[in-house]
């Protein structure tokens, strides 16, 4: 079980408040992204869930009982952090033992768990050495091997990728989707990075200076941003945001086109958008191209790899009539 | 930098300052070894002449000798056992955060700079004085006879000046050691359901390993040869009861004019030095290596 429920949580370091007041219900067995920009309040968020800060006011609840002043270790969670946090003088084993021997648990059934985390997460082989002498894979996961053998409510993930090459970065962030499905566990990952967050999340949260944006699946985020703020946080590369005449034929005041619903040719079409290629990012499946479009600035098109773009080049972009958000001046969706 | 060119170089830079400090430690070292193998008394100037192992059997075979020995170990471990445990318990309060923070750090760090002579006199006539010291006053207070410290206790005495004085040095290092520790590792122990004490025992312990064995390394070095705090309370005495190794070679070598004698002495003091460098290394070095 872990339902974790937040109301009219608010939190303040000294005059300054860093979450105004955010109520969220996350189910048992979700997997919740927590994402937006550096300084919204995410992490801030995630450690008054595991109880690492006082919260200034409002009620957290696990599994429906009040824990809002429950001392971390009290509440059952299990956090992997940023920098993994590994205790450097203890081997492999020891660090994923640490948690069940401060629970007193006999020593047969640490040894037992330990064994079956280390399978789990192939571990195995490297139990007896230090975590200095491990890779950054290995060492994120033995971070989430200590967090799994305490079988927590819920995981808190605080951007646990971030230190990591990309590659490594798409391999562990598929090891803790499987994670997730094998354990069934209640999941919550702290992200800045929106692929991470539309790739492994359930649902997701978008934060924006402490304040929840937008909480849904993420093709809801997708398909249906609640507001411009949404829309220009999810997907990539981001929309493009057209303000004033042209958005006003679409009755809205700003409007905004995502770069893979354009229509790219290189002569004029109705309704059409007069460009000029300032750069092409030509990535092999796909082509990202920066095209300066008059009054409206830089603009960025996806196309497919096939037809090859140079600076200079004159295109007409039409944008898909039927995908065109449309904003109203506090930046809500229409 | 590894071309032959930069290591000649390199090393022609490098020679004026190690030959001087190698003519530094070799020529009194040999002065030293040589003096301690001649008759060479102030008292006697008639006696000279190569004495072969004579001073060292004198100095060796004095009984006063074993209890320098004696002297200089207990007061060596009795101050490194204070300023360690003191100081871990100091660093830790001195971590939290509190109002006036840097004033009472270096308040804290102060003693470090006041002089062993000064420190011991302070000591002597401010606190430990049966007349005139604090601790005399707080003993009449409390109606108790007042105890005339360096002549009741005179090493213990020795040991706390030379502890209070080496207790700033302690918690300086300590406390760097500590606040080097990352913070996400408290709170992964926190998560993991440590409490303070496991929290100090599993997490900070360790971590500050390497930093308490600095101390007691550097500590060492300085505890064998404490001389001044002696010289200016006791005087080594009452009889041998306050003298080390160092203050046996002075007594030897300067007060009884055998300058023969408390060479050997001081050659004796080198080589105790470097067996308890060794057995130190021993126990405690492993925590050096990264």
């Amino acid at each position: 079980m872990g339902s974790i429920s937040l109301e009219h949580v608010n939190k303040s370091f000294g005059d300054v408040q860093v979450i105004p007041d955010i109520s969220l219900d996350i189910k048992d067995g979700e997997f919740v992204v927590f994402v937006g920009p550096s300084g919204c309040g995410k992490s801030t968020l995630l450690r008054l869930i595991a109880g690492l800060e006082d919260t200034s006011s409002g009620t957290i609840l696990l599994d429906g009982v009040d824990m809002t002043d429950a001392p971390p270790a009290r509440r059952g969670l299990a956090m992997v952090f940023q920098s993994y946090a590994l205790y450097p003088h203890m081997s492999v084993r020891d660090n994923i033992a640490f948690p069940l021997k401060m629970a007193k648990l006999p020593k047969e059934v640490i040894d037992q768990k330990v064994d079956y985390a280390a399978r789990t997460l192939n571990l195995s082989s490297y139990l007896d050495r230090r975590p200095r002498a491990l890779s950054g894979g290995q060492r994120q996961r033995v971070a989430i091997g200590r967090a799994i053998v305490r079988e927590p409510k819920a995981f808190l993930f605080d951007e646990p990728l971030s230190n990591l090459d990309a590659a490594l970065r798409v391999n562990m962030r598929l090891e803790i989707t499987e994670l997730h499905q094998q354990l069934k566990t209640t999941m919550i990952y702290v992200t800045h990075d929106q692929v991470e967050a539309m790739t492994m999340a359930d649902r997701i949260v978008v934060l924006n200076a402490g304040n929840v944006e937008q909480f849904g699946s993420p093709l809801d985020l997708y398909k249906k941003p609640a507001n411009r703020f949404v829309a220009g946080f999810i997907g990539s590369p981001r929309m493009n945001f057209v303000d004033g005449a042209e958005a006003a034929k679409y009755d809205a005041h700003s409007i905004g086109v995502r770069p893979e619903h354009f229509v790219l040719t290189r002569i004029p079409a109705p309704g059409s958008w007069e460009g000029v290629v300032s750069v092409a990012e030509q990535l092999g499946s796909d082509t990202f191209l920066h095209v300066q479009v008059g009054e409206f600035g830089l603009m960025t098109i996806r196309t497919d790899g096939e037809e090859t773009f140079s600076h200079g080049d004159d295109v007409y972009l039409t944008p898909d009539a039927t995908r065109i958000y449309r904003f109203d001046a506090d930046g809500k969706a229409l | 930098m590894a071309t032959q060119q930069t290591n000649t170089l390199a090393r022609v830079m490098m020679a004026p300052a190690v030959i001087v400090l190698l003519i530094w430690m070799i020529v009194p070292l040999v002065m030293t070894i040589w003096f301690s193998f001649q008759n060479y008394s102030l008292i006697n100037p008639m006696m000279t002449g190569f004495a072969g192992w004579a001073n060292y059997i004198y100095v060796i075979g004095d009984p006063s000798f074993t209890q320098a020995l004696v002297n200089t170990l207990l007061l060596v471990g009795g101050v490194l056992i204070i300023t360690v445990i003191g100081g871990t318990f100091i660093a830790l309060l001195l971590d939290q955060p509190i109002w006036g923070q840097g004033i009472l750090r270096i308040l804290v760090i102060s003693p470090f700079f006041v002089m062993p002579p000064v420190a011991a006199l302070i000591w002597k006539n401010g606190f430990l004085h049966p007349g005139y010291g604090m601790f005399g006053h707080l003993f009449k207070m409390l109606g108790l006879q007042p105890v005339d410290w360096f002549a009741q206790y005179p090493l213990f005495s020795i040991i706390v000046i030379v502890a209070w004085q080496w207790l700033p040095f302690a918690t300086l290092i300590l406390l760097t050691a500590l606040q080097s520790l990352s913070e996400e590792q408290r709170e992964a122990a926190e998560m993991d359901g440590a409490n303070a004490i496991n929290r100090f025992w599993y997490i900070i312990m360790p971590h500050m390993a390497r930093a308490i064995t600095i101390v007691i390394l550097i500590q060492t070095i300085f505890l064998l040869g404490i001389f001044a705090e002696i010289r200016v309370t006791t005087g080594g005495g009452p009889g041998y009861a306050s003298t080390n190794i160092a203050f046996l070679v002075f007594r030897t070598g300067i007060l009884s004019n055998d300058i023969g004698a408390g060479s050997a002495g001081g050659v004796v003091a080198v080589i105790i030095a470097n067996i308890v460098a060794f057995f130190l290394m021993r126990a405690v070095g492993k925590n050096l290596d990264a």
